[in-house]
């Protein structure tokens, strides 16, 4: 989707700001949230391409005035309705539906390894994949518009690049994301010149380099 | 909020995100879908182990053993497991190194991917949109807004982490530390020179 969240190349939004020896969590609640986000996701009933498009689809005003965690939180609530883990009734009352059985939690403090060790990553390196492009190919990001989660940012989309390096066979994030399924593509480093995406001033020295699926390519 | 005539508001909940993060956490602890002390422990694992002083480790690997460059340049992953780090986010790891000639510098345009086991959980900084918005259209005045100024002549190569692959930088190795020992040199390793929008300073009393 074209949405606030891909903002690779706006101008307007300001000054970086720094922080000194900043914490890694600025309040309790923040590190709450997160710990509530990775055991929530042991529950599998959603993958992080959903959840990165759940919080795509915060409306613009909203995403830009939100803090990164109240975005979290915003996404876990969402998502645990949606996918039955609570009901919308049990949020706006903040107690369990009478009757309701309680679950065992997937993850807890005896068996934490799997939060923080490897997931199983996105790698399919055993998928019958083609892959239509080898390094030192010409490519050019589609020019497409899916209303949907998609990892083509606007701004290369249309642009001409080098296929800089082949990464493998991973899991596609426009259809993992609406749970259509996995269809595991090629994945391809693609160099973009600085002065191919933003015009003549940018330095002639410069490039960007995006990790980009078979399909959101095309031969230049 | 307590005006008589918003006594039926539909917005039970407060608006404080701590106060709903807390409802959140209660009614999910009483569904029995989280355990309290597995959050605990995620978020002293996120606050005492896992953090840039790993790759702060990884770099001065790097610096003083050619062999365990070359494993962590041609792959990262397994070269960061040698120093027992591995672990969510870092699934497919890439270095890449910064030289006199080549500067590379990390974002991600379209949320906040970021390699967990070798820095930790990100800055805010590296989330906002000022950092997201400019480092791929104007990555020589960004880097100027962290104070690194790089020549005419300097390549720089933005890596924008569109996909699952999570890329460390491995900075250039500061003048005038031929003595010291890894352990010194990775105390010299900022988190911001391995997201590449800092150098190294050289450590006191060297002149770079």
């Amino acid at each position: 989707m074209n949405g606030i969240h891909d903002m690779g190349g706006m101008h307007g939004m300001g000054p970086i700001r720094y922080e000194e020896n900043e914490p890694v969590f600025h309040e309790p609640w923040e590190g709450r949230i997160f710990a509530i986000t990775i055991a929530l996701g042991a529950w599998k009933r959603w993958n992080i391409d959903a959840g990165r498009h759940t919080i795509e689809q915060i409306s613009p005003a909203d995403y830009l005035r939100m803090s990164y965690y109240e975005k979290w939180l915003a996404r876990n609530i969402a998502l645990s309705v949606k996918h039955g883990l609570v009901t919308q009734q049990e949020i706006d009352v903040g107690r369990p539906a009478p009757g309701s059985t309680k679950a065992t939690p997937p993850l807890t403090s005896a068996n934490l390894g799997p939060a923080v060790a490897p997931r199983p990553g996105y790698a399919r390196p055993e998928a019958d994949a083609k892959a239509r492009f080898s390094v030192g190919d010409r490519v050019r990001a589609r020019k497409s518009n899916p209303p949907g989660h998609t990892r083509l940012p606007r701004y290369v989309r249309g642009r001409e690049g080098v296929v800089d390096r082949h990464r493998g066979v991973f899991v596609f994030p426009d259809t993992n994301a609406h749970f259509h399924g996995e269809d595991p593509q090629h994945l391809y480093s693609v160099r973009f010149r600085a002065q191919e995406l933003w015009g003549e001033s940018a330095s002639p020295k410069d490039s960007v380099y995006l990790d980009l699926w078979d399909g959101y390519l095309e031969r230049a | 909020m307590d005006a008589p005539h918003h006594k039926h508001d539909h917005q039970v909940i407060p608006s404080d995100p701590a106060l709903r993060t807390k409802a959140l956490e209660s009614l999910l602890v009483e569904k029995g879908l989280v355990d309290p002390a597995a959050l605990d422990a995620i978020i002293d694992a996120y606050e005492n182990k896992i953090g840039p002083r790993n790759g702060a480790r990884v770099v001065a690997r790097a610096w003083v053993d050619p062999g365990y460059k070359e494993r962590l340049l041609r792959d990262a992953g397994p070269a960061i497991a040698e120093l027992g780090y591995s672990g969510a986010q870092g699934e497919h790891m890439v270095a890449l190194e910064n030289t006199p000639a080549v500067h590379n510098l990390v974002v991600c345009t379209l949320c906040s991917c970021y390699p967990w086991p070798v820095l930790g959980l990100p800055p805010v900084w590296y989330k906002s949109a000022p950092y997201r918005s400019r480092a791929v259209i104007d990555p020589r005045g960004v880097l100027r807004e962290f104070g690194t100024e790089l020549a005419e002549d300097v390549e720089i190569r933005v890596w924008d982490s569109t996909a699952e692959v999570r890329y460390l930088v491995l900075p250039e190795r500061p003048p005038g530390t031929g003595n010291m020992t890894e352990e010194e040199l990775a105390a010299l390793v900022t988190r911001d020179s391995m997201i590449g929008v800092a150098k190294i300073a050289a450590p006191r009393g060297v002149e770079a």
